[in-house]
């Protein structure tokens, strides 16, 4: 459905053709002061623009015969959408820049690890950074931690949370050179109270809380992001029937990308290590198996290089491999303190 | 909650029949099963399925808590916000009071290095009243090796809290805290795990010790995949039995050789020609924790003891609060003390590396007020 069947005046028009926005659906998920910034309008005016499209949209999906094949999406459509992807900063600048931004919202990220390389201290970060407010660069969401290990430490969080406050008004009044101390009204005790803590102690009880969380989801809709820590811990010790646990967990993978797209957040699944025997030699390598390692978009492998901590892209349809040294420290996650950083692509 | 049964929950009744009929009697054999599987064994339509499932997972589905709330419990009900002091003022420091409740800490080390002191000095203070920095409860003891001297706990308590146990009454009273268990083979470990869960709360325990989990393993099965698989089971089992008691977990756990199985790459660092990844191979001691790594993953915080130049240290090689910090500490006739609050930072994987140099002398250092 093209624009210039909209019911809007000739300018209206005019200035979004030449803004780029040609078909209906690239409408659908911009917000009324964004779009009023684009086309230099009024924001009441941009409101009616997108309540006139929403409307010829409710009547054309009426008339199914419009779209070639229903519930399908132009590629050229999903440009607009992959473009205004949001991302969850890691707090390391490295980390963020392989990451293209930083965890990518509406998709699963894998990240797995030794243990003690820091996947639960990133986890926790990430709950962390989803709130960081719009003013920010952030999401202002909240977030969902599923704890099926214990390894979630509070404390930890309200440290990070603590260190998080403590940079936003360090930039704030690097960034207000008015030198007024514009005090950031976030308290850690705010950011503690926006992680909604989950503690799963079977599979059957992570199998019925993905499944819940539709449900919670959509009476919660700020949540941003989705955090399982790990979500191979009750996968390893009670299956007898490898196929079985195969089909459970593609199942859940599923279920979770669809959360994810629907809801429009992150999802972020930590992931184990264990020995693959391969090519005569043993190495290290993600738990749960092959068919698992394809369920997800993304899969980022933490590993230890000489001293430092790095991170590896293996797998993303949209970034290229690479890694990046990263820390953790007091505060958090944070870059690696090496001064000759180098991101090394491959 | 998974073995919650389909009878309890409240599904209409034309499906929850067709359910019983196909033998689907608990959460766990519906939500094993995808959407597909049930709607052929059931012959259902989809929508019916997926609303019986959602049904079923609202109610086996755990209760959420805000991070804020869960931290106001633990400092709430818990001794000091959830943590064990060890007494070791360095090592409760970094680890933010002590040894966390309701997650299992591991002490793993060569022979001889103190792992059984330290569970012995930990006994000790989890008999102890409040105000002398225990727990004021019961300890159960699982003396895999049977290491456990009672004439050595004892000394330990007089040297350290000598106004409580010179008197023989409190000595009495401390030391008949401390239930100390012998299984002989992994069946009657087993067998003495389900009674403790069992009697945990109504015996007032408060602290677990499992000195040497590796030993019970060592005697059973070959090494490799079939040891792993024998305590997939234990793990879990202990996990889920230190969260819902919400007490200290100790595990003790020993060193082996490196072997031909022990991986430390992953396939993209072996292609890649970068010299950094040689040099780490080089620093690696030939002796690596017992276990395997699903125990390692397994395990909240783990505490390396080592001997190194002729010094022992207490490394805290994996915490989700602590720094990589070494302590060097030695063992007199009250325990294990620390030479130094200040932990020295170790970088790098160095912090999960157990040296054994030195150790015959030390063997005999420090022990001389033992027997």
């Amino acid at each position: 459905m093209e624009i210039w069947r909209l019911p809007i005046s000739a300018s209206q028009r005019g200035k979004l053709i030449s803004a780029g926005y040609t078909s209906l659906s690239s409408l659908s998920s911009i917000s009324s002061s964004d779009l009023a910034r684009e086309l230099k309008v009024s924001e009441s005016e941009a409101m009616n623009i997108l309540k006139v499209a929403s409307h010829s949209r409710g009547s054309e999906t009426s008339n199914a015969s419009c779209s070639i094949v229903e519930g399908a999406q132009s590629a050229w459509d999903m440009l607009h959408d992959e473009e205004s992807l949001m991302h969850i900063t890691t707090s390391s600048a490295d980390l963020d820049n392989i990451l293209g931004g930083g965890i990518h919202c509406k998709e699963v990220t894998e990240i797995g690890g030794v243990p003690g390389i820091g996947k639960t201290q990133l986890g926790i970060q990430v709950a962390v950074n989803v709130q960081i407010p719009n003013d920010f660069g952030g999401l202002g969401g909240k977030a969902i931690y599923i704890d099926t290990e214990g390894s979630f430490m509070v404390e930890r969080a309200f440290q990070i949370a603590e260190a998080c406050i403590e940079d936003m008004s360090e930039y704030n009044r690097f960034l207000r050179k008015d030198f007024q101390e514009c005090k950031i009204k976030m308290l850690p005790q705010d950011i503690l109270e926006n992680i909604f803590y989950f503690r799963i102690c079977s599979y059957t009880e992570q199998i019925a809380l993905i499944n819940y969380l539709d449900k919670f989801l959509s009476e919660h809709k700020d949540v941003k992001v989705i955090v399982v820590d790990s979500v191979t811990f009750h996968f390893r010790q009670d299956f007898d029937d490898m196929a079985l646990r195969t089909r459970v967990l593609s199942g859940m993978a599923l279920k979770l990308m669809n959360l994810a797209k629907r809801f429009s957040l992150a999802v972020v699944l930590l992931n184990q290590v264990t020995t693959k025997h391969t090519e005569a030699s043993f190495q290290l390598a993600l738990a749960l198996g092959d068919s698992w390692s394809h369920t997800c978009t993304n899969r980022i492998v933490l590993y230890w290089n000489g001293n430092e901590r790095y991170a590896y892209i293996d797998k993303s349809p949209s970034l290229r491999s690479a890694s990046a040294a990263y820390s953790v420290t007091a505060r958090g996650i944070r870059n690696s303190s090496s001064s000759c950083k180098r991101i090394k692509m491959m | 909650m998974a073995n919650k049964l389909i009878s309890e929950i409240p599904l209409p009744k034309s499906i929850a029949n067709v359910f019983s009929a196909r033998n689907i009697s608990t959460a766990k054999d519906a939500l094993t099963l995808t959407e597909f599987e049930l709607m052929e064994l059931l012959d259902v339509g989809l929508t019916e399925v997926r609303s019986a499932l959602s049904q079923i997972s609202e109610i086996v589905a755990p209760p959420y808590q805000t991070a804020l709330s869960l931290m106001e419990q633990r400092f709430q009900n818990e001794h000091l916000g959830g943590h064990f002091p060890t007494g070791l003022k360095g090592l409760d420091a970094a680890l933010c009071g002590g040894i966390p409740f309701g997650v299992l800490t591991e002490l793993v080390g060569p022979a001889g290095i103190g792992k059984t002191q330290f569970c012995l000095k930990l006994s000790l203070l989890a008999s102890l009243p409040t105000n002398y920095g225990g727990l004021d409860g019961r300890v159960i003891y699982i003396d895999v090796e049977s290491k456990f001297s009672s004439r050595r706990l004892l000394e330990i308590g007089l040297r350290s809290f000598p106004e409580i146990f010179q008197m023989k009454e409190m000595a009495q009273e401390m030391a008949g805290r401390i239930l100390v268990l012998r299984p002989t083979s992994l069946a009657e470990f087993t067998q003495s795990l389900e009674q403790i869960k069992v009697s945990l709360l109504q015996k007032q325990v408060k602290m677990l010790v499992i000195d040497s989990m590796a030993a019970l393993v060592s005697g059973e099965h070959e090494q490799g995949a079939r040891r792993q698989q024998t305590l997939s089971w234990h793990i879990s089992f202990i996990k889920s039995l230190a969260e819902f008691s919400r007490i200290p977990v100790v595990v003790t756990n020993q060193v082996r050789s490196r072997n031909h199985e022990d991986a430390s790459r992953y396939s993209f660092q072996v292609q890649s020609r970068d010299g950094a990844i040689g040099t780490t191979m080089q620093y690696d001691s030939h002796l690596v924790a017992a276990l395997g790594i699903q125990w390692a993953h397994a395990v909240t915080t783990r505490l390396v003891l080592e001997a190194k130049s002729g010094e022992r240290f207490i490394k805290v090689a994996k915490s989700p609060i602590s720094p990589p910090l070494a302590f060097p500490f030695h063992i007199t006739s009250s325990g294990i003390l620390l030479l130094s609050d200040d932990g020295k930072e170790v970088m790098g994987p160095e912090i999960n590396a157990i040296h054994c140099q030195g150790h015959n002398e030390i063997i005999n250092f420090g022990m001389e007020g033992l027997h």
